[in-house]
C-alpha cells in the first residue's frame, strides 16, 4: 500500500456552473489518509456537485480536482478507470441494478474489475453482506428490499473491492435511528479495520458528529468553514449556526440575476 | 526476511502456514492456493498471522475458504495469534466467532 502524506483528495478553486447559475465558487478541499471526512450543506449549497467533481462524473470547468495523486482533468481513460477501481460510491439512491440479486449486485465490480476465482468473488461480497448486517440476503432482488436494505446493499458493493476512498452519499437519509446508528459504526470501523478514507456526505447532524474526524461546511457553492466537530460546533459564522440549529436561511436576491435567469433565452 | 510473504512448515501432524505483512488483493490468490494445496500434505492447518500488519477481504476470504474446506473433508483449522489488524477485520464480519482461534499450535492441538 502506498503510504505518503499527500492528500488522497486535493481540490483547488474548483467552479461548477448548470447554465449560468454558479454552483461551486472557487472551492478548495482537500482529504488526508485515513480521514473521515464529512460534507455537510442543506440541499442546494453544492455538496452533490463537489462530490460528483470528487469521484470524476464531472470535469472540472474551472480548477482541479486531484484524486490519489491523478489529475482527473487531465487524466486519460485508463488512468481514470485505475483511479476509479480504487474508488467505492454508494449512492444516496443506492443505484442497485433491479435485475440482478443482491449478490449478483454486490459482487458486479470484482466481476468487471479482478482475475478472482468466482469463490473468492462469492466469499469477499457476502462477506461484505455481513458487514452491513444483510448475511444470507443475496439471493434476493432488489425490488424485495425496504429502503433501508436497499442503502446497505448498495453500501456492500461500493465496499467490496476494500477500496482505498469510499465517498457515501446521505447515508443516514430514511434509516431508523438505529439501523443509522449502525451505519455510523460501520463507518469508523471500516476505517480502522480496513484503513479506507471515507468521506461522508450528510445533512444529518448526530450522524456528522458521531463520524467526522471534520467537517467541511458548504452553503450556496462556497466553503464556510473545515474543522473539527468542536470546532464547527463553536463556529460564530451565522449561517453554520442556521444550519446546526435548523433554522430556516433568508435567501439575498440579486435583483438582476433573478430577472436574466427567468427571461433570457440562454441562461 | 521480505516485507510481505508466506512459509508452510510441518509441526506433527500439522502444517503450519506463516504468513506476515500485507495481504492484500496483489497476492491473496498465492495465500489461498498455498492453504488449499496445504491440505493435499496434511489434515490440519494452522495459518499463524502475527505478523501480518493488515489484510483485505480477499485475504480473509482465503481463510474462510480454507476453514470451510477442513469442515467438509474432516480436517482441522486454526488461525494461530492473529494480528490486531487481523482481529479488526475478522470482528467486521463476526469471523473472530466462528474461525477457531489460538494463542500458539499446542493451544490449537488440545483445542
Amino acid at each position: 500500500m502506498n503510504e505518503t502524506n499527500a492528500p488522497l483528495i486535493e481540490v483547488v478553486g474548483l467552479e461548477a456552473f448548470y447554465g449560468r447559475r454558479r454552483i461551486l465558487h472557487g472551492v478548495d478541499f482537500s482529504v488526508n489518509r485515513g480521514e473521515i471526512r464529512v460534507i455537510m450543506g442543506g440541499s442546494g449549497s453544492g455538496k452533490s456537485t463537489l462530490l460528483r467533481h470528487i469521484i470524476g462524473l464531472q470535469r472540472p470547468v474551472s480548477g482541479t480536482v486531484r484524486i490519489l495523486g491523478v489529475d482527473v482533468g487531465r487524466a486519460g481513460a485508463q488512468e481514470l478507470l485505475a483511479v476509479r477501481r480504487k474508488l467505492g460510491v454508494s449512492f444516496q439512491g443506492g443505484a442497485l441494478i433491479t435485475s440482478m440479486s443482491v449478490g449478483d449486485n454486490v459482487a458486479l465490480p470484482l466481476r468487471e474489475h479482478t482475475q478472482l476465482d468466482e469463490t473468492t468473488i462469492r466469499i469477499m461480497s457476502r462477506l461484505k453482506l455481513e458487514f452491513v448486517n444483510l448475511g444470507g440476503f443475496h439471493d434476493l432482488m432488489p425490488s424485495q428490499l425496504s429502503g433501508g436494505m436497499i442503502k446497505r446493499a448498495a453500501l456492500a458493493r461500493a465496499i467490496v473491492m476494500d477500496p482505498e476512498l469510499l465517498f457515501f452519499d446521505e447515508p443516514s437519509a430514511g434509516l431508523d435511528p438505529v439501523v443509522s446508528a449502525e451505519l455510523d459504526e460501520l463507518i469508523l470501523r471500516l476505517r480502522d479495520a480496513l484503513r479506507m478514507t471515507i468521506v461522508v456526505v450528510t445533512h444529518e447532524l448526530e450522524s456528522a458528529f458521531r463520524i467526522a474526524d471534520r467537517i467541511t461546511v458548504l452553503d450556496q457553492g462556497d466553503i464556510l468553514t473545515t474543522g473539527t466537530v468542536a470546532e464547527v460546533r463553536a463556529s460564530e459564522n451565522e449561517r453554520i449556526q442556521d444550519l446546526l440549529h435548523r433554522r430556516p436561511r433568508s435567501v439575498e436576491v440579486d435583483v438582476d440575476d433573478y430577472l436574466r435567469r427567468l427571461t433570457e433565452e440562454d441562461a | 526476511m521480505t516485507d510481505k510473504g508466506s512459509e508452510l512448515r510441518r509441526d506433527g501432524d500439522w502444517a503450519v502456514l506463516r504468513i506476515w505483512g500485507e495481504v492484500d488483493l496483489s497476492w491473496s490468490q498465492d495465500v489461498r492456493r498455498q492453504v488449499l494445496e496445504a491440505y493435499a500434505k496434511a489434515k490440519a492447518l494452522a495459518v499463524q498471522l502475527d505478523g501480518v500488519s493488515y489484510i483485505d477481504s480477499s485475504g480473509i476470504a482465503a481463510l474462510v475458504e480454507g476453514f470451510q474446506h477442513a469442515r467438509s473433508k474432516g480436517g482441522r483449522f486454526a488461525l494461530l495469534a492473529p494480528s490486531e489488524a487481523v482481529r479488526a477485520v475478522l470482528e467486521l464480519a463476526r469471523l473472530d466467532r466462528v474461525f477457531p482461534i489460538y494463542d500458539d499450535l499446542g493451544a490449537a492441538r488440545s483445542g
